[in-house]
């Protein structure tokens, strides 16, 4: 039991880790035919990354050891919240210590080393991202806490694991509550991994960028580790979503080995269809301008709210 | 029988000075329709005398001692002011302020105001009641805006927002009231909302429900009472519209407003047991009355003044109502009678002396005791009336009410006189100089036609020497009605 | 968990959109999607008086459905479509108002009206009672909603919006109210549009747009 529940625990993380620029990949591969372009290859971020970590570092002369410790930090952090993000087994030894809350503990605190690196060398650009996404951050954060809040009354726990299957038993029903938090939490997605409408991440337009203004700085293995870093973030957040939206097809306990043969290829297939779907939102959606972004994330916030209030008034 | 003749013929008069309210004979036509329904109201009442309370139409109109004698007062002073507006619409008409459309609906609309008023009062269903209060404000709306002044349309979009929510508000109140009627009385609905029937249950209706309603009631009805703070829209609709509207709208529709506040009152103290509700409708009547007297001294509008006297003669009403008890239940009572007549007849004059100098405004009416003896004369005795001078009525049902208040509620005789004081002196202040000051405008050829104002003001004198056995009959069973704490 | 039955999920379902609907009209800045908005608004309440007619078989609800979509899917924004069309405003819009500020708001509001309506839910036994929070929402979103406008239209708007939120409460707490009372607020409410709509030429005429703005001369101790 232990042992398969490490084994699972060991898998998602590294799976992850592998899998996250491959589906940054198929986004961006989405994308490209959606808008009429030759696509890059599904391996284009990867060769990217190989690109970056064979260079020679560049550091600024102002740099203090923190813009150095911070892409790892990242990256760290990222790693370990793939690995308790339910995605293909709920057996997850490790959920005993770290449910939702410590999940977006760790998310805070990687957004936290990644704007304090920013303003560390004092550039203008660095100072305007990190502040920039700051605004998003205090915004989304709740957002998140309260799509995870709605979640956890409807099963009862804050740990993730027991959520999935919990909400992957309940009786087939219209869930009201779920539905406006599953919105809210497409909206947190979106503002949270740069996505258009809020941040483009195809582009370095100065006026509006918020994730690449804080990246400036960094070269060859920093960038290369922020870059996967951020690639991880997009996949463990579409797992969050997975895991409460569409927890079917996630593997018990109970399953054994044979369940987590059959969740692999369904986690697959779902991030196939999630791809799809965000380079759909971002193909049909505009950019906001970055004063709009707060509107943005407050509708979040509004139907994550709602969604806890009319779980506590309707009980569903 | 006579129930239903006294909703028709107002419905009928509305119906025909519709089609014919422009005609040079309309404004007799209406005079004669006010004067059916009036007669009516005596039958009706006639047979109250005799045989008492009345429940027809499938118990949904009631007729008991608290509401017949205010049905009369309505059908009375419709009838005066129907009298009144007969030479004050001629005069508008003759100073091209109003066309023959606007005539038509002036006539249909003071018909149908007095019909929704009397089916007000006299219907049993609590739903009924609503529907025929808010038919009221909307029969009115288009009144106060009868001149399409902006000032005036101002007031009426107002009047209309406000009580419009106001209103809502009170809905919502009737919903929750009858929740908690259908839990006793069954849910087939037909008597869940009939007064009486409540009235017969009330110790068993859910007590945190009806709290909650009565807030809801409170707040709804209240606002058509022009209680403070929700007494906004009052002064400009008195202001805005045809004298005949402010007179009926300060005369009756408040009592109406109060009418509906005070039937529910009944119902929720007889389930909670306790004060609150008392308290409430103190605490609202204190409210308006000390801040109506001192919104007094600003006014410079003749109509406003006494738009916010009337706004402090609801919060005396609603207070003694709070008060409770037979006493202060018979004063009040009391005191909603003389109000309408006194301050009706108020209107009246003020309306003729406003016509005459071609203003409002208090500093441009001056001397009217040289240009008119007999408006001046009206004004002022009105005035003393309204300021609660003895031998007036007022003086009565004011003095019952201080000395109720002095025994059960010691805290707010003070306020009350205070806020008395200060209305006395601001409103003698403003009218005293209308009244006997210096004016250089020739004296007026000939005397208008003065007979309500001089009929009601009389009314209200006979009411402060002496109250007929009959009408102390009934103001006594309807206080032990009302009850309270 | 307890499931409910498909019918009262359906009917939480439209309420919980009728929520949602306040919400958008609380944002909503232009004044033709607002009577969308409402009229969406009166369909949802159609739909949740028709499954609470089939549910429990009461007649006089079916009626009152009929009521429903004659006057509050069809007549009224019908109407409204009519006066914007006649007046002209087809385009306006309104300024915002701190929009954010005006959301946390409604939010608080929810919060109040979710937990007045818990007393009274707790004692009601009809099917629907959960949803009577839901009402109240509705009613004083709209209620929100009308204070922060500045256009006569959109103000009118918001106040058929709170007799929705009116109506769908009295259904939710003792599903309707007898129908000689339902008739007669309809009555009342569609007799409100046509007085207001002479009242829209009448401050048209006058003031030449209707911003009420132009409506704020009165004041105490004029």
């Amino acid at each position: 039991m232990t042992s398969l529940g490490a084994a699972t625990q060991l898998l998602e993380m590294i799976c992850a880790a592998i899998a996250a620029p491959a589906f940054l990949g198929w986004v961006n591969q989405c994308r490209a035919w959606l808008q009429n372009r030759s696509a890059p290859s599904l391996l284009q971020p990867y060769y990217g990354l190989s690109k970056l970590f064979r260079k020679d570092a560049v550091l600024a002369e102002s740099a203090s050891p923190l813009f150095r410790v911070a892409p790892y930090v990242v990256f760290g952090a990222m790693v370990v919240a793939a690995a308790i993000i339910p995605s293909m087994g709920t057996g997850l030894p490790l959920s005993m210590a770290a449910d939702g809350i410590a999940l977006v503990g760790l998310l805070a605190t990687a957004r936290v080393f990644l704007s304090l690196a920013a303003m560390d060398v004092g550039t203008a650009f660095g100072t305007l991202g990190a502040r920039r996404e700051m605004m998003v951050g205090f915004l989304a954060e709740p957002a998140l806490l309260m799509v995870l809040f709605v979640a956890a009354m409807i099963s009862k726990t804050t740990s993730l694991p027991l959520i999935a299957e919990g909400l992957a038993t309940r009786s087939i029903g219209l869930y009201p509550s779920l539905a406006f938090t599953a919105v809210a939490f497409l909206l947190v997605l979106l503002a949270e991994n740069a996505r258009i409408p809020v941040d483009n991440p195809a582009t370095h337009l100065e006026l509006t960028m918020i994730h690449e203004a804080m990246l400036l700085e960094y070269s060859a293995r920093h960038l290369a580790l922020m870059e996967w870093g951020s690639a991880l973030k997009l996949l463990n957040y579409a797992c969050i979503g997975f895991a409460l939206f569409v927890p079917w097809g996630t593997s018990t306990e109970a399953a054994g080995p044979a369940g987590l043969l059959l969740a692999v290829p369904l986690l697959v297939l779902k991030l196939g269809f999630a791809g799809v779907g965000l380079a759909l939102i971002e193909t049909l959606s505009a950019k906001l301008r970055v004063f709009r972004a707060p509107e943005f994330l407050a509708t979040a916030f509004l139907l994550a709210v709602l969604g806890l209030l009319v779980h506590l008034l309707l009980g569903t | 029988m006579e129930v239903l003749l006294l909703l028709a013929s107002p419905l009928a008069g509305a119906v025909l000075l519709g089609l014919y309210g422009s005609r040079r004979w309309a404004p007799e036509l209406n005079a004669f329709f006010s004067f059916t329904t009036f007669a009516a109201a005596c039958a009706l009442t006639a047979r109250v005398i005799a045989s008492g309370p009345v429940l027809v139409a499938r118990e949904q109109l009631f007729i008991d001692p608290f509401n017949v004698f205010l049905v009369a007062l309505t059908a009375l002073i419709g009838l005066t002011t129907a009298l009144f507006s007969r030479p004050y619409m001629r005069v508008e008409a003759e100073h091209g302020r109003l066309g023959h459309g606007r005539l038509r609906l002036y006539h249909s609309m003071y018909q149908l105001f007095t019909a929704t008023m009397l089916l007000a009062l006299t219907t049993n269903n609590l739903g009924l009641l609503w529907v025929a209060m808010e038919a009221a404000t909307l029969s009115t709306v288009l009144l106060v805006t009868l001149y399409r002044t902006p000032a005036s349309l101002e007031a009426g979009w107002k009047y209309f927002i406000l009580c419009g929510v106001g209103i809502a508000q009170a809905l919502f109140g009737t919903i929750l009231l009858y929740f908690a009627a259908e839990r006793v009385l069954g849910a087939e609905g037909v008597t869940a909302l009939l007064w009486t029937h409540l009235n017969v249950v009330k110790a068993q209706l859910e007590p945190t429900v009806l709290s909650l309603a009565f807030v809801f009631l409170l707040v709804g009805y209240g606002t058509k009472v022009g209680l403070a703070p929700l007494h906004n829209w009052l002064p400009d609709a008195h202001a805005e519209g045809p004298t005949p509207i402010s007179a009926v709208l300060s005369g009756l529709l408040l009592n109406v407003a109060i009418y509906a506040i005070v039937r529910c009152k009944v119902l929720v103290e007889g389930s909670l047991r306790s004060t609150l509700p008392s308290q409430m409708l103190m605490g609202f009547g204190l409210l308006s009355v000390i801040l109506a007297a001192f919104f007094l001294w600003r006014q410079r509008d003749i109509k406003r003044l006494f738009a916010y006297s009337s706004i402090e003669h609801m919060g005396i009403i609603t207070f003694a109502f709070g008060m409770g008890g037979a006493v202060a239940n018979f004063a009040a009572l009391l005191h909603m009678t003389v109000h309408s007549l006194t301050k009706s007849a108020i209107f009246f004059a003020v309306g003729h002396a406003a016509q005459k100098s071609g203003s409002q405004l208090i500093e441009n009416i001056r001397g009217l005791i040289t240009v008119s003896p007999t408006i001046g004369w009206g004004l002022m005795l009105g005035t003393l009336a309204i300021l609660g001078l003895p031998p007036f009525g007022v003086f009565a049902s004011e003095f019952l009410i201080l000395t109720t208040a002095m025994k059960q509620q010691p805290w707010a005789t003070p306020l009350l006189l205070l806020a008395l004081g200060v209305a006395f002196a601001a409103i003698f202040g403003k009218v005293q100089p209308m009244v006997f000051g210096e004016t250089n405008v020739r004296r007026l050829p000939h005397a208008p036609a003065l007979l309500p104002v001089f009929l009601h003001l009389a009314i209200v004198l006979m009411l402060g020497v002496f109250i007929p056995p009959y009408l102390a009959g009934w103001y006594r069973d309807a206080a032990r009605l009302i009850g309270g704490p | 968990m307890t499931a409910l039955s498909i019918d009262l999920q359906l009917l939480n379902a439209c309420a919980t959109l009728l929520l949602l609907l306040s919400f958008a009209m609380l944002a909503q800045r232009r004044i033709v999607s607002l009577v969308n908005l409402l009229a969406l608004q009166g369909a949802l309440l159609l739909a949740a008086t028709l499954l609470l007619a089939w549910r429990t078989g009461e007649v006089h609800l079916y009626l009152s459905a009929l009521l429903t979509l004659a006057l509050k899917v069809v007549g009224l924004p019908w109407l409204l479509h009519r006066l914007i069309r006649r007046l002209n405003v087809y385009w306006d819009a309104e300024p915002a108002i701190n929009p954010s500020a005006t959301m946390l708001l409604g939010l608080l509001i929810v919060v109040f009206s979710f937990g007045l309506a818990q007393p009274i839910s707790a004692l009601a036994s009809t099917a629907t009672r959960s949803t009577l929070g839901i009402a109240i929402a509705v009613i004083l979103l709209a209620f929100l909603t009308m204070i922060t406008r500045r256009k006569a239209m959109s103000q009118v708007v918001a106040f058929l919006s709170m007799e929705n939120g009116l109506f769908f409460g009295a259904m939710s707490a003792t599903y309707g109210m007898p129908m000689v009372v339902e008739l007669g607020v309809a009555l009342d409410v569609l007799v409100a549009v046509l007085v207001l709509g002479v009242f829209f030429f009448q401050i048209r005429e006058q003031f030449d747009s209707l911003d009420l703005h132009h409506l704020e001369s009165l004041r105490e101790g004029d």
